[in-house]
């Protein structure tokens, strides 16, 4: 179990050492969201939401 | 040809050229996919240990990370992509394996199999209609990301069901973004390799699948 925990935690920093350079490069060079933007993602996600709340009832 | 015209004939160009990536892109998605699930049935059926997962994973990272960026724009990037997502459906059969033995178990993979899949075409019909560039988003999913991952690391010592729960919902949230983004830059042109294309959407589905198994198999079990 401990050498599960040792992979488990090198996973996890090689995927912070991973994303920092990327969150570096799009938190400076992203566009800025104009208006109905982030309304046109939420919509999905919120769809997504309700799916997975319908799967989870589906198997219960 | 006036300038007009030119505007035209260039922006003409990249939509034939972003088509083309589009199509390689779900090409190879299909094909790496179908090879992960024929991996994992190998997996599977050798009775593999449960940290053959991290082992795959951590193997495919490396590979991501330090083999796949330099390859990705010969032919040889195919092979990586191949190896990686070998790699990840062979780890991913020891999971299964474990969720298999659940009395639920098949009900949860089925289950996690068809939810990951109408997420998967969902997020792509809709970044595919509306034509909008999701790229705005993409500070915020990475920062994000690394929320999830700094909850995982924890959670490894904690050993919280509820922050188990949590990050596997935040997941799906940041994956499903991943894929309206991911499909979006491939459209406005700001992907055209389609084997680093493949990798990104490849990532979001396999993370989405094993996160709702995850869901599925906590919430689903009797009360």
């Amino acid at each position: 179990m401990e050498w599960m925990q040792i992979l488990g935690v090198v996973a996890g920093v090689m995927m912070l050492f991973v994303l920092w350079p990327a969150y570096k490069h799009w938190s400076a060079n992203s566009p800025k969201a104009e208006k109905g933007d982030w309304q046109a993602v939420l919509l999905p996600l919120a769809a997504v939401v309700g799916l997975v709340v319908l799967l989870i009832m589906a198997v219960k | 040809m006036n300038r007009y015209e030119n505007v035209i004939a260039h922006s003409g160009g990249q939509v034939v050229s972003s088509n083309k990536v589009l199509k390689n892109t779900y090409l190879l998605l299909s094909a790496t996919l179908g090879f992960s699930a024929l991996m994992a049935v190998v997996s599977m059926a050798i009775g593999v240990p449960p940290i053959a997962y991290l082992v795959a994973v951590i193997a495919a990272m490396v590979l991501g990370i330090f083999v796949l960026p330099r390859t990705a724009n010969s032919t040889s990037g195919i092979g990586v992509i191949f190896l990686i997502t070998g790699l990840l459906g062979f780890g991913l059969g020891s999971i299964l394996s474990m969720y298999l033995a659940l009395p639920n178990g098949p009900q949860v993979i089925a289950t996690a199999f068809a939810g990951t899949g109408i997420i998967f075409l969902g997020l792509s019909g809709y970044a595919l209609t509306t034509k909008r560039d999701f790229s705005f988003m993409g500070g915020f999913l990475f920062a994000g990301m690394m929320v999830v991952v700094l909850a995982m690391i924890a959670n490894i010592f904690l050993q919280m069901p509820a922050l188990s729960l949590a990050v596997s919902g935040g997941i799906i949230l940041i994956m499903s973004g991943f894929i309206l983004f991911d499909t979006s830059r491939i459209i406005q042109g700001g992907e055209t390799n389609y084997i680093m294309a493949t990798y990104g959407l490849y990532l979001s589905i396999f993370n989405i699948f094993i996160s709702l198994l995850q869901i599925l198999g906590i919430m689903g079990g009797d009360d």
